[in-house]
């Protein structure tokens, strides 16, 4: 998929490596939060997510002159992210209990749903509750890291199969594959637990259902 | 043919990603039909999928960004911009 700002993109590299410095701050903005989440996925840590966030966009700065343009800016910006997220990883030689059980996609988990048989929607409206977001939080968090990332890139920052795959450094089949166990994964923890966010439903003489 | 409940929960993602060929969406579909736990097995799927991609979920930190854009500002700075 070519963003439709493809063209603005690399005009504005062109115009940054010209001398226009200033203009990078316009170029990394639409890029910020999926670095940071990106990381925070690596690194499972608020302090050291941001800054390897910063260490990867001065990196992007300085190497500005080695973007190809055969992807978008943003994959490459997230290739560098991870590269660097998993350096602060090594160099802080604790890689995290979830990295090293070496999660794979041959791996066969049980990826089977959370059978309900009655469903009520959850309203977007519920998250002002800030118990359904944290909720939220914790199982995304929970997930093994390369499920996690899959779903921080493709549904959190709503990056496509292909720029997901790019980004990352892996298949669009994996991409796929990841996607659906991460998502039977969250369903599977959160959906019975959600109920309790449901809107209540009138029952007789005004009381709850 | 008739699709078991295992078989529609395997296709559930790409299901929602509208990335299924149209045969086996119309068999989903059929089976979707007259299957209550498949029917919410994706009705809960799909809220989930929304509700984590809501903004309000996954903020930044706070500050994050002016932070940010400092430390851009001393390197472009450094670099004589």
């Amino acid at each position: 998929m070519t963003s439709p700002n493809a063209e603005s993109e690399s005009e504005k590299i062109r115009r940054i490596l010209g001398g226009e410095k200033e203009l990078f701050h316009e170029l990394i903005r639409p890029c910020e939060r999926s670095i940071y989440f990106l990381l925070l996925s690596i690194l499972k840590n608020d302090a050291e997510a941001e800054d390897v966030a910063q260490e990867t966009v001065i990196k992007a700065y300085t190497n500005l002159h080695l973007f190809r343009g055969e992807a978008q800016f943003r994959t490459w910006v997230l290739s560098i992210a991870r590269n660097e997220g998993l350096g602060r990883l090594r160099k802080l030689g604790n890689r995290r209990e979830d990295s090293l059980d070496a999660e794979t996609d041959e791996a066969t988990g049980d990826y089977t749903p959370a059978i309900l048989t009655s469903w009520r929607e959850i309203p977007s409206e519920a998250l002002e509750q800030k118990e359904l977001g944290e909720l939220i939080r914790a199982a995304v968090g929970r997930l093994p890291e390369i499920y996690r990332n899959i779903v921080i890139l493709r549904d959190i920052e709503e990056m496509d199969i292909r720029e997901t795959a790019a980004a990352l450094g892996i298949s669009e089949g994996a991409v796929k594959v990841r996607l659906h166990r991460a998502r039977a994964m969250l369903q599977k923890e959160l959906a019975p637990q959600m109920k309790a966010f449901a809107p209540k439903r009138k029952g007789l003489f005004g009381g709850r259902a | 043919m008739r699709i078991d409940c295992k078989h529609v929960w395997e296709h559930i993602s790409s299901y929602i990603e509208g990335d299924v060929d149209p045969v086996l969406r119309a068999e989903i579909d059929e089976h979707l039909e007259t299957c209550e736990i498949c029917s919410a097995v994706l009705d809960s799927t799909r809220n989930v999928v929304v509700l984590v991609a809501d903004d309000r979920v996954f903020e930044l930190p706070a500050g994050f960004s002016e932070r940010l854009h400092a430390r851009i500002d001393e390197e472009l700075e450094r670099s004589g911009g």
